[in-house]
């Protein structure tokens, strides 16, 4: 599904990213980790399509096409969904109008029929519910005044209206307490299907407990330097990046 | 300092220069008390004249285009509008409401609809008042309203034609608005007129009131009305004015407030319409916990020049005012927002809260911003902020990851940027025509980009 | 003010506390008579044996001046009785002047004792702080200090008379380049009239390896100062300039009206602190400087970077506006100002950016104090012009208020017309919280230090921007300025 093949990439002149080849299958699920600054949350932009990040070389195939020669909407429309590590607040527009907007526009793309506020508001309660995000919330403006948790909820309650083919989650466990990483962990988790993939950016191996990848990816420098099973990640647990060879002390 | 260019503090202005001309034709001119209150405004824009930009309060706001058109009086004997004409220029009213509505400055009472009233509320035309009732009007006229100072206001007080007065008893709650509609339209020869609006709100009473400001046609007019808001103690006034005049419109627009012990007034001005305009509020805090709530939206494109100009005098201890502005420029628009926050002595414990926010749409538009303090008692907390600049792209990309494209994108963006507002804005009736007025800003918007 | 007694009584003693450097040297002096005239301007400038372009430049400033009397500005927040320009005095130099001294050990031991008492004995600087020091009295410089170590890297510190007449080729190419003899009423004065100040050149790439330092003071009665600073920074090079004003206390009204102009071309950076304690008069408003000064800094180049550091406690009335024009791209302008009056004192201060040049940065961050019956205003400009793509400006101005009689303004002027420009101001007005007060003084603080203290902390983002010797004088300043305050 994603093939990313020797990705250079540059951000305010500096090289981040390396030579990065990675490739995830339909169906799976992917951990990435790494030190702070080894390219984690550049991966994410550059696949979702930020200005700023400069490719240099090297490329992205999603689904057989150049990911890297559409726009960000389009991305997103084909399938591709970032959660956030920090979704952005913005005053003003109201969760629910946003969501209903976001919605309709991959809908009309697949030409599916888009949604009248009935259905819309039927369809988001039932998922909503089950991350726990109240009807309250959904009146609020986007992200504004919303916790840590709540911030990180309400993208994966984007994901499942969006219904991505490709799902990546940035740091998505940060800043979660354990109750509410079990919820969050449990929305992705019903989202895992045979044709989607869904690619997890993470520090800490017990992310991994909840969502259990099938493969895991140690990122550094701008290059994937090892890859393994999700014993992997146990592994990393243990010994710290230094013990697979990283400067110790690196991922904090 | 060191050019020879000669620049004066106020332009010439023919048309104020043939005030005897007119004067005979104005209501009222068998009052003696009126008559002197023209003659000492006369007078007085004469000694100030129309202020140029080296007038610290017009520095942003040229006026000597307004002083080149031929401007005459209304004469509005052939001007035929049918309720139709005023209903098209307008959205649907979706409640009852007192309507009044103004041809070029003239109440027409037959496209009006003030009906039944509350006994002792005062709703009625300004020129009809002056012939039915002189003594009723002469406390109250040009009282809140002061000449001095102010060139606009002079010229107002003496060319007035037609207005309102509104006098809304001791505790009497007005439920239903006061909808106070003026039609500009322009003519062979540029119109100029100037309303006249008296409002007294006696002690606990509650008043609301809309003013929607259309025009008829592409052509020049100039409308220069002048709004007096007495509120006594714990009365509560909701002042809320849409601005939409027509492209060739000259709107500038004075609001002057006197609020007393506990009392409130909270003021709402849509602005979208007009080439050239100002509005202007003052408020003076004069009774201890009174507080005063302005805010305002303006969107602009092509040419067209807004300006707001607020001062908020804090005069007394235990005041409160907030003041929102936003606005959205595009093409060569240009925004203008000067807000001042005067605390005088004694008036401690005043709080007073004042932000300006702008978005610039396109390289051309211009927003040139005067937040003003201006504080001589210690125990105050005041701030103002001010910000410009253009849509956020961290925003932009995060609703594009969502699959919006970048059109529909800052549409939203503009839409969310200035429906912070709507929240603002007690009454639910202005809330919805606020919203219905940016998108319907937004898709013509749209329209001229397709 | 709902404040304790103990505060009222505090302030109020910050309202009483004297000016500890208003004492007057007496030393003989030759002085041209009062008044101003065409004469005076030529006598000013036989006296200084300039080049007749500069006479004649002098001569226009001054016949401009006759006919703009009446434009002497009038748009700032304070108030004065009219200057009777014809009252003062346009030169005074100590009268050992006539034979210039070569070195410190040859200046009038009496002058040398003045410096001490200000605290700036300049010996000890030479030795103990590296500092380089111009020091202005009344009307010329009578010593500078470690000019002979600054030339081999060739910078040029000396008084701007000398320079006319050692460097002349680069005085005229940029006097009067950042703010023209028209500018404005004062400066024009000044161009007519000024008698010294300092000059200093920074060669391209040359980090001048020591703060440069000038002290002005006014001794004289009836005497005007006019001094007149340019300093330009070649490419790549760096220098940090540092001023300090004082003068005696005096029943008249004394006028300082100075002109500062800076250069700074590709990634050249110049810091200017000023710490001004100029006399501000006694309690009931007597006496007390004018000071009545232009300060513009213009970054001719690319990345360069101009950042003015100010301290007003002193003057009667205080006028200025030093300014950054950000012509070169990715250039920088900040201004950091603390404003502290006291009695009947009057600032109107405040700063322009001008952006010209894509991605240019500016920064302004204002503190007003003011106490007992005076007046402090904060007057700023941040224009935005067309050309200026991406330019940045962050403003916060914070005022406090000391006491019910005094009067704290906010006048800022934003005006952009590039959209991808953003700029974000931010103001408040609030008094000393009582409840920090009251946690100070929980803790053992006494009042007086507590207000001192709060006080310094309210302008600690703008005293960190000073070189170190100055931060210690800054901050005692400030604790002087409100000392009294507290009982």
């Amino acid at each position: 599904m994603l093939e990313i093949k020797n990705l250079r990439v540059v951000v305010d002149d500096k090289e981040i990213l390396k030579g990065l080849d990675l490739t995830v299958p339909a169906g799976e699920v992917h951990a990435i980790m790494g030190p702070n600054g080894s390219g984690k949350s550049t991966l994410s932009y550059v696949l979702a399509g930020r200005d700023g990040y400069e490719v240099r070389d090297g490329g992205v195939t999603y689904l057989g096409k150049d990911l890297l020669a559409i726009m960000p909407e389009q991305r997103a429309r084909e399938g591709v969904f970032l959660a956030f590590q920090y979704p952005v607040e913005i005053p003003g527009v109201g969760s629910a109008t946003f969501l209903k907007t976001a919605v309709n526009a991959v809908r009309k793309h697949r030409g599916e029929k888009e949604f009248d506020a009935l259905e819309f508001l039927k369809l988001v309660r039932a998922k909503r519910e089950a991350l726990g995000i109240s009807e309250e919330m959904m009146r609020r403006p986007l992200n504004v005044g919303f916790s840590g948790g709540e911030k990180k909820r309400n993208e994966i309650l984007q994901m499942s209206l969006l219904e991505p083919r490709l799902a990546i989650l940035d740091e998505t466990d940060s800043g979660l307490d354990i109750d509410a990483l079990k919820v969050v962990a449990d929305g992705v988790n019903a989202l895992r299907r045979e044709d989607r993939a869904i690619v997890v950016i993470t520090h800490y191996q017990r992310w991994l407990d909840y969502i259990v990848p099938d493969s895991v990816h140690v990122l550094s420098e701008g290059r994937v330097v090892r890859s393994g099973g999700k014993e992997l990640a146990l592994e990393l647990e243990q010994n710290g990046y230094g013990g697979i060879g990283l400067q110790a002390g690196a991922a904090v | 300092m060191a050019t020879s260019r000669k620049q004066e503090r106020s332009i010439p202005l023919a048309y104020a220069e043939r005030y005897r001309e007119f004067a005979p034709a104005l209501p009222g001119a068998d009052l003696p008390w009126l008559k002197n209150l023209r003659q000492e405004a006369i007078a007085r824009f004469s000694a100030l004249g129309l202020p140029s930009p080296r007038v610290e309060a017009w520095k942003y706001t040229n006026l000597s285009t307004l002083a080149k058109q031929p401007f005459v009086p209304v004469d509005d004997a052939d001007i035929a509008v049918s309720p139709a004409d005023v209903a098209a220029l307008l959205p649907p009213e979706d409640g009852p409401s007192y309507r009044m509505v103004f041809v070029n400055g003239r109440l027409r009472p037959e496209l009006s609809a003030v009906g039944e009233l509350p006994p002792n509320v005062r709703i009625c035309g300004l020129a009809q008042a002056l012939t039915d009732e002189p003594a009723q009007l002469e406390p109250h006229l040009g009282r809140v309203a002061a000449l001095n100072g102010h060139a606009l206001v002079a010229l107002n007080t003496a060319f007035m034609e037609d207005g309102c007065l509104i006098q809304v008893p001791r505790d009497e709650a007005l439920e239903a608005p006061i909808h106070l509609i003026f039609l500009g339209r322009p003519g062979a020869t540029p119109p100029a007129y100037h309303p006249r609006i008296v409002v007294i709100a006696e002690l606990g009473s509650r008043v609301t009131l809309i003013e929607s400001h259309v025009g008829a046609g592409q052509g020049v007019y100039w409308s220069n009305p002048v709004t007096e808001i007495r509120a006594e103690p714990g009365a509560v006034v909701g002042h809320y004015k849409f601005q939409d005049e027509g492209p060739g419109a000259y709107h500038i627009a004075r609001t002057d407030v006197a609020l007393a012990a506990g009392s409130r007034y909270e003021s709402f001005v849509m602005a979208v319409g007009a080439g050239l305009s100002r509005n202007e509020i003052r408020v003076a805090l004069g009774g201890e916990g009174a507080d005063c709530r302005l805010f305002g939206g303006y969107m602009m494109r092509g040419r067209q020049h807004v300006d707001n100009t607020t001062r908020i005098d804090h005069l007394v201890p235990g005041c409160t005012s907030r003041e929102t502005y936003k606005g959205v420029l595009d093409n060569r628009s240009r925004g203008v927002f000067q807000g001042q926050i005067v605390v005088h002595k004694g008036a401690q414990k005043s709080d007073g809260r004042q932000l300006s926010r702008t978005l610039l749409l396109s390289r051309e538009a211009e927003i040139d911003t005067k937040p003003e303090l201006e504080i001589y008692a210690d125990d105050v907390t005041c701030s103002h902020g001010a910000a410009v600049g253009e849509l956020d792209d961290d925003q932009l990309f995060y609703l594009r990851t969502r699959g919006i494209d970048e059109a529909a994108a800052r549409g939203l963006l503009i839409e969310g940027f200035m429906g912070e507002l709507a929240d603002e804005i007690g009454f639910a009736r202005v809330r919805d025509r606020m919203l219905a007025t940016v998108s319907a800003w937004l898709s013509e918007r749209r329209e001229e980009a397709a | 003010m709902t404040g304790t007694p103990d505060s009222m009584r505090a302030i109020e003693s910050a309202v009483a506390e004297k000016y500890k450097y208003g004492f007057v040297t007496d030393i003989a002096a030759e002085s041209a008579p009062p008044g101003l005239s065409e004469a005076i301007v030529r006598f000013i400038s036989a006296k200084k044996d300039e080049p007749e372009w500069l006479l004649d430049w002098r001569l226009k400033a001054y016949r401009l001046w006759t006919t703009v009397q009446e434009r002497e500005p009038t748009w700032a927040k304070v108030q004065y009785p009219k200057i009777d320009y014809q009252d003062a005095c346009y030169y005074s130099a100590p009268i050992s002047d006539a034979d210039r001294p070569k070195s410190l050990d040859e200046i009038d031991p009496q002058l040398l004792a003045t410096y001490e008492k200000l605290g700036i004995p300049l010996k000890e600087q030479e030795v103990l702080a590296g500092v380089a020091v111009d020091a202005v009295f009344d009307s010329v410089s009578v010593a500078t200090t470690f000019k002979g170590k600054l030339a081999e890297m060739g910078v040029i510190f000396c008084p701007i008379s000398e320079a006319v007449r050692e460097h002349p080729e680069l005085v005229r190419r940029y006097l009067g380049s950042v703010v023209p003899y028209a500018d404005n009423f004062f400066a024009t004065l000044n161009s007519a009239v000024f008698t010294d100040g300092s000059f200093v050149y920074i060669p391209e790439g040359v980090r001048c390896p020591m703060e440069l330092s000038t002290y002005f003071r006014i001794n004289a009665a009836n005497t005007g100062q006019f001094e007149r600073t340019l300093i330009i920074a070649e490419a790549g090079s760096y220098v940090s300039y540092l001023e300090g004003c004082t003068a005696p206390m005096r029943d008249e009204n004394q006028l300082h009206a100075a002109v500062v102009e800076l250069v700074a071309f590709d990634d050249a950076e110049i810091k200017y602190s000023t710490v001004q304690n100029w006399y501000p008069g006694d309690e009931n408003g007597k006496g007390g400087i004018y000071n009545f000064v232009t300060k513009r800094g213009a970054c001719r180049g690319r990345n360069a970077k101009i950042s003015w550091t100010q301290v007003e406690t002193g003057s009667a009335i205080t006028w200025k506006y030093p300014s950054c024009i950000l012509q070169g791209d990715n250039s920088v302008g900040e201004f950091y100002s603390v404003a502290i009056t006291n009695n009947r004192q009057q600032a109107d201060t405040g700063t322009k950016m001008i952006h010209i040049g894509k991605n240019t940065k500016s920064r302004i961050i204002s503190k007003g104090i003011a106490v007992g019956r005076s007046d402090s205003t904060y007057r700023g400009l941040v224009r935005i012009l067309p050309g200026a793509d991406n330019a940045r400006n962050y403003t916060q101005c914070d005022s406090l208020l000391i006491g019910e009689q005094c009067g704290a303004h906010t006048v800022p002027y934003i005006e952009s017309r590039n959209r991808s420009a953003r700029i974000e101001h931010e103001a408040t007005t609030s008094k000393i919280a009582e409840d920090q007060l009251f946690y100070c003084r929980q803790r053992g603080i006494g009042e007086e230090d507590a207000v001192a203290l709060i006080v310094n902390g309210f302008c600690r983002e703008v005293l960190q921007e000073l070189p170190m010797e100055f931060a210690v004088e800054a901050q005692k300043l400030v604790g002087i300025s409100l000392e009294g305050s507290v009982g």
